[in-house]
């Protein structure tokens, strides 16, 4: 059996990204086209019509902050600002909880550092009542919609009030006051199941849309196909994301199969209007979604948008991204930063300043340390209290058969 | 001979396979580059080349697939599955083909395929890193299934695994990959250094993936157990101060009916432990042959210590697993019948 390495005759190809630890990062397969380089369709427009973006990227701000082209939301101040305060919000907690895993207060955590933007300005340009199907790293949703954030901490250090009863991973949410299905940990399990949901809102006559996401490594599943075959046939409401941050865990967005083509191309043998976007740009992500909304609202069925970013932290608490990628690679990511460049708009705009900024991350800092004293006056995961022990045998059914009861009595609670 | 985790005696299997015989390829989601979420194939990349150690896309299905079709063509492959509960995108090609095709092409084609996966709980895995779905597989005819409970036999089973033709499941306890654990958690971990089954020869041997071996021997009572459970049974026996003979079964299909029949022949009582659900469990299959075979020699009905029939719980783990009070119940409860 042949051995040799990539670029010889023999042997099967198998993809390797452009740097490892100690090389110099390389992201010249990045396309940054100048705002305004993709068109906007007709919101009714053939899905074919789409299909000449799926390599391009769709942009509103320049790398100057700048807004322009023809996906420019034009937000008001008040919502550029809050979708800002979102971003930052999401980003102070992460930081904060990522701190307190390693301190040992939760089992686990995940950080969407660098992709803030993929999940605030989505939710902000959905309805409240639009139901979203997340991946473990669109926590922005929860903060655009509003949950509390002493209940998410709550579920995270798996205390006696965690809506979740201890039973799921931190991070893992569920919030169906706010339309807000449950992660689950095996992945794209949510994408055909978003295509479900959409059709029964369509079935019953109702205009709430579905949402969902993944990441660039799970579109290789068998659930993603299933997803887009779904949602090409029975013209599905739904908008189904890609979340392309150039990693899976160690494996980068080529293994996959990212390398070949573009993830928004994927949509184009299934027939569904694919639009690809600047993930790190916050008024980009939000027009797209915007289009994708109406798109589904009016009856013309399902889009797929591949949002590309870069994951700027380590998976989660248990991988050491130094050993599989360079450490300074997202210094290099030309696609920046979704903060910066959201606050570089409203500076432009004069409807922000530095001092302002520097203001509001101290006050978000300060509000995610008070919400953790709170959270944690109602346990942690090593002290306790938890949820009581004999609520690990409810919800399994209805009610409680024979075997589970006696299982229960057994244990003695 | 050197002392080593339960991961370095897998690397190291793998590592004397690919060396000896250049058919031999193993892949799975981060097992080429990065060696696997858990190191299982650190270095082996680096070492053996991109075509015999590789990244596979995240689809369990096509890693298990990819590896039958590899299988067909002379390769014998060895998949890992990042977790044992990320398995089931690939069960239809488990079920429906790998087990099968011996049978159905009349020997025609042969699956050496070996499906590496770590399972359990007791590392606050949640619902989606803590399973044990053994008895699935144990249900289906075609595929052997086994679970070390060691350092020694892991790296000696792997090599019998993949040498053997058929294809076999081998489940790898997470909660053991770093040292032995006895159902405790409260006492400070312990390392595969201090424990005589962390002596792992060098090179190349074999433990026989037809044998179950008693790690205890007595006459009171027997234990069946297997990976993690073997630990947490000795340590309860010693616990109740017990004479319990203790059968550290590794293989589950075809499972050593020889030496549990002897054993509970002798002693007439018999207690079975898995971490897995209780309903449907292995124990179920192991407790209903005992029955057939032994039934004049039993003294007391047969108890099973096992997880519970809900999903492995994250904050309440402990809660749920089948940890040494139990197992010294059932231990009680067996010998006063
Ligand atoms: C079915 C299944 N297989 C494997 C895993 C293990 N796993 C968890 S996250 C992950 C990487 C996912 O990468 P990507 O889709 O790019 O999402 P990202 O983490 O970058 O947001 C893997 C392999 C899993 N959770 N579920
Ligand atoms: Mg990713």
């Amino acid at each position: 059996m042949t051995q040799q390495k990539n670029g010889n005759k023999t042997g099967f190809f198998v993809p390797e990204p452009p740097a490892r630890p100690g090389e110099r990062p390389d992201f010249s397969n990045i396309d940054c086209s100048a705002p305004g380089a993709v068109p906007m369709p007709a919101i009714d427009c053939a899905a074919q019509k789409t299909h000449e973006f799926a390599g391009g990227l769709i942009r509103v701000l320049d790398d100057k902050g700048h807004a322009d082209g023809p996906w420019d939301p034009a937000l008001n101040m008040d919502e550029l600002v809050e979708m800002l305060r979102l971003m930052g919000l999401t980003r102070a907690y992460d930081e904060r909880m990522f701190k307190l895993q390693r301190q040992g207060k939760m089992s686990f955590y995940m950080k969407s550092l660098g992709e803030e933007a993929v999940a605030v300005a989505a939710a902000k340009a959905l309805d409240d009542e639009d139901m979203v199907f997340p991946s473990y790293r669109q926590q922005g949703i929860l903060f655009a919609r509003g949950r509390d954030m002493v209940d998410m901490m709550c579920h995270c250090i798996s205390n006696s009030r965690d809506n979740l009863k201890g039973r799921q991973l931190p991070v893992h949410y569920t919030w169906k006051e706010g339309s807000f299905f449950s992660i689950s940990g095996n992945l794209c399990t949510q994408f055909p199941q978003a295509v479900g949901w959409a059709m029964a809102s369509a079935a019953k006559g109702e205009s709430a849309i579905a949402a969902s996401w993944i990441g660039d490594g799970t579109t290789a599943e068998g659930d993603f196909h299933s997803a887009l075959t779904l949602a090409s046939v029975y013209k599905a409401p739904v908008i189904l994301n890609v979340v392309n941050n150039q990693w899976a865990i160690s494996s980068f967005a080529g293994i996959a199969g990212g390398d070949q083509a573009s993830f928004a191309a994927r949509g184009i043998g299934y027939g569904l209007p694919t639009l690809r976007v600047d993930g790190n740009d916050a008024l980009a992500v939000y027009a797209a979604t915007k289009w994708a909304a109406k798109r589904a609202r009016s009856g013309h069925g399902a889009t797929l948008i591949e949002t590309v970013t870069y994951r700027g932290e380590s998976h989660s608490t248990s991988d050491d991204p130094g050993k599989y990628r360079p450490m300074d690679e997202w210094k290099s990511w030309p696609l920046g930063d979704p903060l910066e460049r959201l606050k570089a708009h409203l500076i432009g705009l004069g409807a922000w300043d530095k001092k302002r900024h520097e203001k509001m991350l101290s006050e978000q800092a300060e509000t995610v340390r008070l919400a953790y004293k709170e959270a944690e006056s109602f346990g942690t995961l090593r002290e306790g209290p938890l949820s009581p022990t004999a609520s690990i045998f409810d919800d399994v059914y209805v009610e409680q058969p024979w075997h589970i009861r006696r299982q229960r009595q057994d244990l003695g609670v | 001979m050197a002392r080593m985790t339960m991961i370095k005696a897998i690397n190291s299997a793998l590592d004397v396979l690919m060396e000896k015989d250049e058919t031999v390829c193993s892949f799975g989601e981060d097992a080429g580059y990065f060696g696997g979420v858990f190191g299982c194939t650190e270095g082996l990349q680096e070492k053996y080349g991109l075509n015999r150690v590789f990244d596979a896309p995240i689809n369990e299905s096509a890693i298990i697939a990819m590896a039958i079709g590899m299988a067909s063509n002379g390769l014998r492959p060895v998949a890992e599955i990042q977790f044992a509960d990320y398995i089931f995108p690939g069960f239809d090609q488990i079920i429906s083909e790998l087990s099968r095709i011996r049978y159905r092409t009349a020997g025609a084609f042969t699956m050496p395929v070996t499906i590496r996966t770590p399972c359990g709980g007791g590392i606050y895995g949640g619902q989606t890193h803590s399973m044990s779905p053994e008895a699935f597989f144990t249900h289906i005819p075609g595929i052997r299934v086994v679970m070390p409970s060691n350092p020694h036999d892991a790296k000696g089973m792997l090599i019998a695994s993949v040498e053997c033709d058929d294809p076999v499941i081998f489940f790898e306890p997470k909660r053991l990959y770093n040292g032995p654990f006895d159902g405790d958690p409260h006492k400070p971990a312990l390392a595969w250094s201090s424990h005589e089954k962390g002596e792992v020869p060098k090179g190349h041997y074999t433990v026989d993936i037809n044998k179950a071996e008693i790690v205890r021997g007595g006459s009171e009572l027997t234990i069946l157990a297997y990976g993690t459970m073997v630990h947490v049974a000795k340590e309860s026996a010693r616990l109740a101060g017990v004479d319990a003979e203790v059968i550290d079964l590794r293989t589950l299909i075809p499972y050593d009916m020889q030496t549990i029949a002897k054993s509970v022949n002798k002693t007439g009582r018999c207690v079975v432990l898995h971490e897995a659900p209780r309903t449907s469990g292995f124990g179920a299959e192991l407790i209903a042959q005992i029955q057939e075979d032994c039934f004049y020699a039993l003294e007391a009905p047969i108890i099973r210590v096992t997880g519970w029939d809900t999903p492995y719980p994250h904050a309440h783990e402990w809660a749920y697993f089948p940890g040494q009070e139990r197992v010294m119940r059932a231990i009680k409860q067996v010998l006063e019948n």
